[in-house]
């Protein structure tokens, strides 16, 4: 059975449309389960539409490498821990690029006379995928600890880095006029080079940003490759997703109050926090008050209102679990208990509510800053687990903080903060936060899970 | 109207689509945007069956046809699927 060319059409715009009905359905949890079998319905018809039109006639390959694929991508699936999510967006993120980049070569091998408009679409299609792909692998590489957290800056990089791109534009524009192999060679090769050296200075902590940038740029070497093959569902899935993360981008950037320049360009930050073994004595000799676990309790087992501020270092930890058990011992108590989540908390966008919601968190205690920021100054205490720079008030008090004009959650304004840190060590941006140097405010240290382990027990100990 | 023209047409109208769409969508299920978009971009796969499928295509746009149809594949099951065991963790309070 062959589709017609029109066929083929009408079932590639049933797909699209598939498709925004499932982003359509990310706006609310309740619908999101629905949006994602949308998407997939719209996958399986896409692709059951091109494996019947006129142009697949030989099947072997194609069988073989879905197969091996799908494979793939259900192991990795259903293993991934969700700490672990960013790692599998960063590393799928560089299979779309290389597959952009593959189609795009591969076509104009079967082509048999490019025109110089199709060869131009080709290169864009080339660079953005390479761009997508290496840079993509640096993510990976930094988020799973195999490469330094701290930005890798070195002098004259951004004359390096101009250099490379107008020299890839460059060849780009030779080959779409002469149709040159080797300028086509060089090109994508200048291209995987650029993804890295983009990427391998952007800090670790920056890596919200650059999973969105990273996919967007996936959704624009989608739409190429939609140019280039004349296919209107590629280019619309293409911007689609191009947005996506372009957004996501915008809004990340918006909640550090930097901009996408200083992110990508700007090489902040320190790196990657270190535990410290004399942190009650650093701590003392700064003036900063130390507490036990057990000074804690006492404060939150009698509190109106608990807001537990969870960061990376909950993640890292793997506390989340604990942070649950901590609620359903404090709400049997009467305290009222939430979450609050900075936007860019974590290692990527909504990072904590995926973390929150894997330890069966209800939803609804998990609110995002704007909502939750009016409720600290009513609220008891305050717990910031594994958070920094996302409650420093350096944010606003101090103009010459790297941080001023971050929007921050309004913790210290609780009537009691207990922050759980590792070490005296700043975090990310190597900044000091002020918020311990508060007459309210209160380090407990140790490993978050382990302190927040010893809450628990004490609760369970002294119930009544 | 010529086809490069028709194709920009379809571009810039997804483009308003994608934009609308996409702030609407709740802070707290970023992540599951990441991941479906990501899934959904895995649509390259239908380049990708273009070449490999291609009946006069050389060993060289073969090979790559293939690989290609496989990375796109890992996108494509790998991505709705964590997307789905994502999507089931979020809860409302049991009343």
């Amino acid at each position: 059975m062959e589709l017609s060319v029109n066929t083929q059409a009408v079932a590639y715009l049933a797909s699209a449309i598939l498709f925004i009905l499932a982003l359509k359905g990310l706006t609310h949890p309740a619908t999101a389960r629905r949006g994602n079998f949308y998407g997939i319905i719209g996958m399986v018809i896409a692709v059951a539409a091109t494996l019947f039109g006129h142009e697949v006639q030989a099947y072997g390959l194609i069988a073989a490498g879905v197969a091996i694929g799908a494979v793939i991508g259900i192991i990795l699936a259903m293993r991934i821990q969700m700490t672990a999510m960013p790692q599998l967006v960063a590393a799928l993120h560089s299979f779309v690029g290389m597959a952009a980049v593959l189609v795009a070569i591969g076509t104009f091998f079967i082509t048999g006379h490019p025109g110089a408009v199709m060869m131009g679409e080709l290169s864009a299609g080339v660079i953005i995928g390479a761009i997508t792909c290496t840079g993509s692998v640096i993510a990976f590489g930094k988020l799973q600890g195999l490469l330094s957290g701290a930005p890798v800056k070195f002098a004259g990089q951004h004359l390096l880095n101009a250099l490379l791109g107008i020299a890839t534009l460059g060849l780009g524009v030779y080959f779409a006029m002469t149709g040159s192999v080797w300028a086509l060679a060089l090109m994508t090769l200048l291209a995987f080079v650029i993804g890295v050296t983009l990427i391998i200075p952007i800090g670790g902590a920056d890596m919200p940003v650059v999973i969105s940038m990273l996919n967007s740029y996936s959704g624009w070497a989608a739409a190429a490759t939609g140019f280039t093959l004349h296919n209107n569902l590629l280019i619309i899935v293409g911007a689609l997703v191009g947005f996506s993360g372009a957004i996501l981008s915008y809004i990340m950037c918006k909640a550090m109050n930097r901009s996408i320049i200083n992110v990508v360009f700007g090489g902040f930050g320190s790196g990657d926090e270190t535990g410290d073994p004399s942190a009650g004595a650093l701590a003392a000799s700064r003036g900063v008050k130390s507490s036990s676990v057990d000074d804690a309790v006492y404060w939150m087992e009698d509190a109106n209102k608990v807001i537990i501020i969870p960061g990376y270092g909950m993640a890292v930890a793997q506390a989340q679990h604990s942070c649950k058990e901590l609620m359903e011992l404090l709400e049997a108590r009467g305290v009222e208990v939430k979450f609050a989540i900075h936007p860019v908390a974590g290692r990527m966008p909504g990072h904590m509510n995926v973390l929150l919601a894997e330890a069966d968190i209800p939803y609804d205690r998990v609110l995002e800053m704007d909502e939750i920021n009016p409720e600290f100054p009513g609220c008891d205490v305050a717990l910031v687990v594994g958070a920094n720079d996302v409650v420093n008030p350096a944010a606003k008090e101090d103009k010459t903080s790297p941080i001023y004009g971050m929007p921050i959650l309004e913790a210290g304004k609780a009537r009691q903060v207990f922050f759980l840190k590792r070490s005296m060590r700043p975090g990310y941006s190597g900044v000091d936060n002020l918020l311990f140097y508060k007459e309210n405010t209160s380090l407990v240290f140790g490993d978050a899970k382990d302190t927040i382990e010893g809450m628990v027990n004490a609760l369970k100990g002294s119930a009544h | 109207m010529s086809e490069s023209l028709l194709a920009l047409y379809v571009f810039v109208l997804a483009c308003f689509i994608g934009y609308y769409v996409i702030w609407g969508v709740t802070p707290s299920l970023h992540t599951p945007l990441v991941a479906l978009t990501n899934a959904i971009s895995g649509i390259v796969v239908v380049g990708a069956l273009l070449v490999a499928g291609f009946e006069q295509a050389g060993t060289g746009a073969s090979v790559l046809g293939f690989i290609a149809v496989l990375l796109a594949s890992i996108n494509v099951f790998g991505g709705f699927l964590v997307t789905h065991r994502m999507l089931s963790m979020f809860k409302k309070k049991p009343r």
